[in-house]
């Protein structure tokens, strides 16, 4: 195994993996449940990943191929960070291509192309807590969860409606996991979301600053919150992407000039890339 | 034709040879040693230790060269090495009742056994900008040796008397908030092991509110105590614990009004501050702090600030502080993008109904 | 007559020396209408809040058709607070979400219960307002733009949508107006009646207790100094302070 001199393989002592995976065990077997763990300082910044990294860092072995993205893409300077700073401490190998890897950390995104088993899926998440913004003390919202007492998060999809004639939660839509919790998907888009139901891939989630570790099994039911009468709706720029031409695709806005003129790309940029390729190997 | 922007490793690698140029500053000047900063940015030095949560002047010293004198930044520096750092154990509690003082103040005697020592304070300096510093050494000051067996606490003088209320000895072990997470309601050794690593900045502002009516206070320095105290370690080799050395630290008791409730008398109580090194500011703020922290247990109503312990508790630390605030730099487009989207969706819904 | 639907035995709580309640024990019949006067710090509040499960007694325990509220456990506990009790608060801020439309505030407890279906819910909170005299054009407006006497009313709706089998109410109409007193409890009269209602009715107000309760119970410093048939006690009282009370509303 490689790494660095001086630092544990991944970074972590031995210690903290463990710990780490005691809190993994914990997260997979309640699917959707906050564990408490004892989140360490990392040589990055807190809100920057150091949730996901050290379940990443608890997971990874020298076999394991991974890659990194932060809004889709690879090549965004957080995601490039993290990238190297794995490869560094871990010697893994790393890679862009999601069907590649076998751990994807990301943040914001799930990836375009369908996720199968075996690959594990890695979210970096800057507050766990679904009902933080109804409810800001961590004691109360404990109780809530423990009670499965989520009226109050129903009401704050009621008053959208009423207020804009549709859910407006853009991204990080509340679901409900295995029909007990209430989960954080993390910020993703709300286009993102069906994607994680019933997801072959092992789903788990890091909060480092906020000390929580949370996990979706592979095939679990993961339902964003709605009404029946006003079904939730995954959203994205009603275009095709104007690089691969994907119509199915999330896509990033781009500005091109000051006066008005945009282009719309898929925000993942390797699905973006495989789909050009082929495209181009076709013609 | 449109190409995405690339080259993110790069900009990188840029950027942090940029930082490196800045940090060096002026190639003619020399460098600053870490030992100049710790031994003359004494106080910079403290206070990174306290946040850093690590007793090391070496260490905090480098950090904060490394950290062009940002003293967040070098804490969290000094934070993210002591993380890797083995365990050897816990030390036995620090006895700061026999601390070797530099410093010891109380406002609630004139005199008191022991005496009151100034020591190296800035206290009645005239802060008159000193244009001319740094011509020639200083003489060496006069000073009085304490003795530390004739300089009881203060506290403990009242609560001889039954005046102040006695802590409850316990010997359960306290929760180790570098290794677990905060537990929420926290018991008082989880609040103060919080507050002694956070933000100087943040105990300042709560504590100053207490003393403006947010949080009812009246609070007295019992005593305020600076020095150096000695650590000891338990080993299975010794049968006693040994001595493995001084560590610099400020302690302050502060001394608070209660009127009584239906299951104690009126006596008085108190808040604690305890800070690694010299820092008498960061530990009478924490003091503040601590005692309204401690409204349940004297049947206060919570209603200041500073009397919210998951407020206090889960903002005081400036490491996530600064992580998270300053993660707002980080790209946040594709939910900015779906926002956009819902916006231009919602508006239109609105226009057709119009 | 039918099983008792809540009953007390034996409370006594004491905050320090004070009692705030002491040995007291009453039985609630379905459908009944039971007050509880007394002047202010006479414990009704604190018997109200420890028959809801709010606080624990020190000694004694409360029964709800026949099972001890103590032993349920919290989650039961809340769950019965969200459906099949009640809850009306003195203060109908501390009762009603101040950030969610009238609609939202009516339409919550069926949120709880399950029901996600948007229409239903909308359906249901304008039904509502319409019993509580509310104009249901005002659905979808915050209940901070409501008078008291709205709010008290909004709070009301709000609390009976779920149809519970019984309702607490803490001085329903305590800090309104004389004239919006009235029009209230008249309402509350009506829904009552209409609903089959089991409501413990805490007010210092004996015209209140007279319109409303079945019987009526009498607190003087955490005891029940006299309980009976409201029109037996308002007529004939028996204790000294029962007589006073009596007398200061006929001599106001």
């Amino acid at each position: 195994m490689s790494g660095v001199p001086g630092f544990s393989y991944a970074y972590l002592d031995e210690g903290t993996k463990r710990m780490l995976r005691r809190t993994l065990l914990k997260a997979v077997a309640i699917p959707g449940y906050q564990v408490p763990f004892g989140a360490r300082e990392m040589p990055l910044p807190y809100g920057w990943g150091t949730g996901g990294i050290q379940v990443t860092a608890a997971i990874i072995g020298p076999s394991d191929v991974l890659k990194v993205i932060d809004q889709g893409s690879d090549d965004t300077t957080n995601a490039v960070s993290i990238r190297r700073f794995f490869r560094r401490v871990a010697g893994v190998a790393t890679t862009e291509r999601t069907t590649e890897a076998t751990i994807i950390q990301t943040r914001h995104r799930i990836p375009e192309t369908p996720l199968r088993e075996g690959q594990i899926l890695v979210y970096q998440v800057p507050m766990p807590e679904p009902l933080f913004r109804l409810e800001p003390r961590l004691a109360e919202t404990r109780r809530l969860h423990a009670l499965a007492d989520y009226g109050l998060m129903q009401v704050r999809l009621y008053e959208d409606i009423v207020r804009h004639g549709a859910i407006a939660t853009a991204y990080n839509h509340p679901v409900m996991v295995d029909g007990r919790y209430l989960m954080s998907p993390s910020p993703i888009p709300a286009f993102d979301n069906p994607k994680m139901h019933r997801m072959p891939a092992l789903q788990l989630f890091g909060a480092g600053r906020e000390k929580r570790i949370y996990a979706v099994p592979p095939y679990t039911d993961v339902v964003s919150l709605d009404f029946e009468d006003h079904p939730f709706r995954p959203i994205r720029a009603p275009h095709a992407c104007a690089l691969c031409g994907a119509a199915d695709s999330y896509l990033d806005e781009v500005l091109t000039d000051d006066s008005g003129g945009r282009i719309f790309v898929c925000s993942d940029t390797d699905y973006c890339a495989t789909r050009q390729a082929a495209r181009q190997a076709a013609e | 034709m449109y190409v995405a922007v690339k080259g993110g490793e790069r900009a990188i690698a840029n950027a942090h040879a940029w930082l490196e140029e800045a940090r060096r500053g002026d190639p003619a000047l020399p460098r600053i040693a870490p030992e100049q900063i710790a031994g003359q940015l004494t106080l910079a030095v403290d206070r990174v230790m306290a946040e850093g949560s690590c007793c090391d002047r070496e260490l905090a010293a480098i950090a904060i060269a490394q950290a062009r004198g940002d003293l967040i930044e070098a804490a969290f520096l000094l934070r993210a090495y002591r993380t890797t750092l083995p365990r050897f154990g816990y030390s036995r509690p620090l006895e700061t009742a026999a601390m070797r003082l530099i410093r010891r103040v109380s406002a609630t005697y004139k005199d008191l056994p022991g005496g009151q020592i100034l020591g190296p304070t800035f206290d009645y300096t005239h802060r008159l900008l000193d244009l001319a510093a740094a011509a020639g050494d200083p003489p060496p000051a006069p000073r009085a040796p304490a003795d530390p067996a004739a300089a009881p606490r203060v506290t403990e003088l009242l609560a001889r008397e039954g005046l102040m209320a006695r802590e409850e000895a316990s010997d359960a072990e306290p929760p180790d908030l570098t290794r677990q997470p905060l537990p929420i309601p926290a018991p008082r050794p989880a609040r103060l092991q919080n507050l002694a690593r956070g933000d100087e900045g943040f105990l300042l502002a709560l504590g100053y509110s207490t003393q403006r009516g947010y949080g009812n206070s009246h609070p007295f320095v019992g005593e305020l105590r600076i020095g150096w105290a000695s650590v000891e370690v338990e080993t299975p080799e010794f049968p006693f614990p040994v001595d493995i050395g001084e560590i610099p630290l400020a302690e302050c008791q502060m001394v608070n009004q209660f009127h009584g409730s239906a299951g104690a008398p009126p006596q008085f109580t108190r808040g604690y501050g305890l800070s690694f090194g010299h820092g008498e500011r960061r530990a009478m703020a924490m003091a503040l702090v601590d005692r309204a922290l401690r409204a349940d247990e004297y049947g206060e109503e919570r209603a200041a600030p500073a009397q919210q312990e998951e407020f206090v508790l889960l903002h005081s630390d400036n490491v996530e502080a600064t992580g998270f605030v300053e993660h707002l730099k980080l790209p946040h487009y594709v939910d900015f993008q779906s926002e956009l989207e819902n916006l231009r969706a919602i508006r239109a819904l609105k226009e057709a109904a119009e | 007559m039918s099983a008792p639907l809540l009953s007390a035995e034996g409370l006594t709580l004491r905050f320090g020396r004070v009692p705030a309640l002491l040995g007291v024990s009453l039985d609630l019949f379905p459908g009944e209408v039971l007050a509880i006067v007394g002047e202010s710090g006479s414990g009704k509040t604190t018997l109200l809040r420890v028959l809801s499960g709010q606080a624990a007694p020190q000694e004694g325990r409360v029964l709800y058709r026949g099972q001890d509220i103590a032993a349920m456990g919290e989650a039961a506990l809340r769950r019965l607070l969200r459906s099949e009790w009640g809850y009306v608060h003195q203060n109908p801020r501390d009762g009603l979400r101040m950030s969610v439309s009238a609609g939202g505030n009516v339409g919550e407890r069926l949120m709880a219960a399950g029901v996600r279906h948007y229409g239903r819910i909308r359906a249901a909170a304008r039904e509502w307002l319409a019993r509580v005299e509310i104009d249901p054009a005002r659905m979808d407006d915050l209940p901070g733009t409501f008078s008291g006497g709205m709010q008290q009313r909004l709070q009301i709706a709000r609390t009976l949508v779920t149809h519970p089998a019984l309702v607490f109410m803490d001085e329903p109409t305590g800090g309104l107006d004389v004239s919006v007193q009235a029009r209230l409890l008249d309402l509350i009269r009506g829904l009552v009646a209409d609903l089959g209602l089991s409501v413990l009715l805490v007010t210092h107000d004996i015209a209140a207790a007279r319109l409303l309760a079945g019987r009526i119970l009498v607190m003087r410093r955490g005891e029940v100094v006299e309980q009976g048939l409201t029109e037996r006690v308002l007529e004939d009282p028996q204790h000294p302070y029962t007589q006073l009370l009596v007398s200061s509303v006929l001599a106001a």
